[in-house]
């Protein structure tokens, strides 16, 4: 029978070493993918999990007002009821779990105002502004203004 | 110098053989994974993102909340968000002066004075959690995904620091972790939104100009943000299905 190409048994090693190389990956491939890698696609669902696992730095407001309804129930009808308590306090959700591991430290009255409140052009027109120096001088905000409460009376 | 079958096989045994304790050692890694939150459903929730520029007052809280809650590094380079500050001068949108100190992480020093005709504001940004994200179609070892519930996250076992993603990225919302070297962005907090709470930025923005909002949720807020008002995301002409609803964006904004 006339031979199918010249040197046919180069071909036939190269295939054989093809198909054992096919077959290692292969057997390699399923214990290397992760049971639950092609769960809800080309990922590992396990990692959904991996990174709602991180700890919390925020506690939250309802965690705040679960303890403090007084400081909540003081805020009501303030212009800054809307303002939840870590956007000034920090972030105390180590305090949440355990109230005598940090003890959160007041905000400086001076400074703490004019994070949001110093003039800039770049703001909101209706969003009250002031520039401190002609404002107020060397007296702290809160001199004439409760933080939880700034409304004149 | 040749192989002889012997040590052929005694070679292949052992690959076999490693490989199978290889395996092993693997499961028992992926056995102690933490469960997700107990009552929260992938199906019921797809998440979005709305931002009003109208309110944003460049105080930075968001910038800090996040660098804290998500301990991302301090140095001025690393953010998983950030607030710019625009000076349209003249109506010129094409080149808009553009700052951001520290991504805003100290607030805006005062820098443009009033009278001068330009439009000026600020524009937080973060990732715009795309439905079809160029950064997910690159990553070649499913590093980075699309999750059931509509965020884009990354698997750090898995990310092995190619920097495709980075690149790929149309908002310039990823970067390397330089502890890990593994890929760092934005997870929208799903830590606390897994469990009922809100992100770490929208718990702290003080005007309510950065709200998360569950698009799968009929009684969410988000839905009268998106019929009420005029809304654009980033680089429509990308289709990159971004969730990152802007109302007020200015046409200078990129």
């Amino acid at each position: 029978m006339r031979k199918f190409l010249k040197d046919e048994q180069h071909f036939v090693r190269m295939a054989t070493l093809f198909l054992v190389g096919l077959f290692l990956f292969l057997i390699a491939r399923v214990f290397f993918v992760p049971k639950d890698f092609y769960e809800y696609g080309h990922f590992r669902a396990g990692a959904l999990a991996d990174n709602a696992a991180r700890p919390m730095g925020f506690a939250g407001r309802e965690a705040c007002e679960s303890c403090h309804p007084d400081v909540a129930e003081a805020r009501k009808g303030s212009r800054h009821d809307a303002i939840a308590c870590e956007a000034c306090h920090g972030a105390l959700a180590k305090h949440a779990d355990d109230p005598g591991s940090l003890k959160p430290t007041l905000p400086d009255g001076k400074k703490i105002c004019l994070v949001c409140h110093r003039q800039d052009v770049a703001k909101p027109k209706a969003f009250k502004q002031v520039n401190p120096q002609e404002h107020m001088g060397s007296e702290p905000c809160n001199a004439c203004h409760k933080p939880h409460h700034p409304e004149m009376a | 110098m040749g192989i002889d079958r012997r040590e052929f096989l005694k070679s292949t045994g052992k690959l076999v053989l490693l490989t199978s304790a290889a395996a092993l050692a693997w499961d028992s890694l992926i056995a102690g994974r933490p469960e997700a939150a107990p009552n929260y459903k992938l199906q019921d929730h797809w998440w979005g993102f709305a931002i009003d520029i109208e309110k944003c007052i460049g105080c930075g809280n968001c910038v800090r909340a996040c660098k804290t809650e998500n301990d991302v590094p301090l140095e001025p380079y690393y953010f998983r968000t950030w607030v710019e500050r625009y000076h349209v001068l003249g109506g010129n949108i094409e080149h808009p002066e553009v700052d951001s100190p520290d991504g805003g992480y100290d607030g805006f020093p005062p820098r443009y004075k009033p009278g001068d005709g330009a439009k000026n504001f600020f524009v937080p940004k973060l990732c715009n959690h795309c439905a079809h994200s160029p950064c997910v179609q690159v990553c070649p070892v499913g590093a980075t995904f699309e999750s059931p519930d509509g965020v884009v996250l990354v698997d750090k076992t898995y990310c092995l620091g190619y920097r495709y993603c980075v690149q790929a990225c149309p908002y310039g919302c990823r970067f390397i972790d330089p502890r890990t070297m593994t890929v760092d962005k934005c997870s929208l907090c799903y830590h606390r939104i897994t469990k009922g709470l809100t992100t770490a930025c929208c718990e702290t923005c003080p005007t309510g100009a950065r709200r998360l909002g569950d698009l799968k949720n009929p009684k969410d807020p988000i839905h009268d943000f998106l019929r009420n008002n005029k809304i654009q995301v980033l680089k429509p002409q990308m289709a990159t299905g971004a969730k990152a609803y802007y109302n007020g964006l200015d046409g200078s904004v990129r």
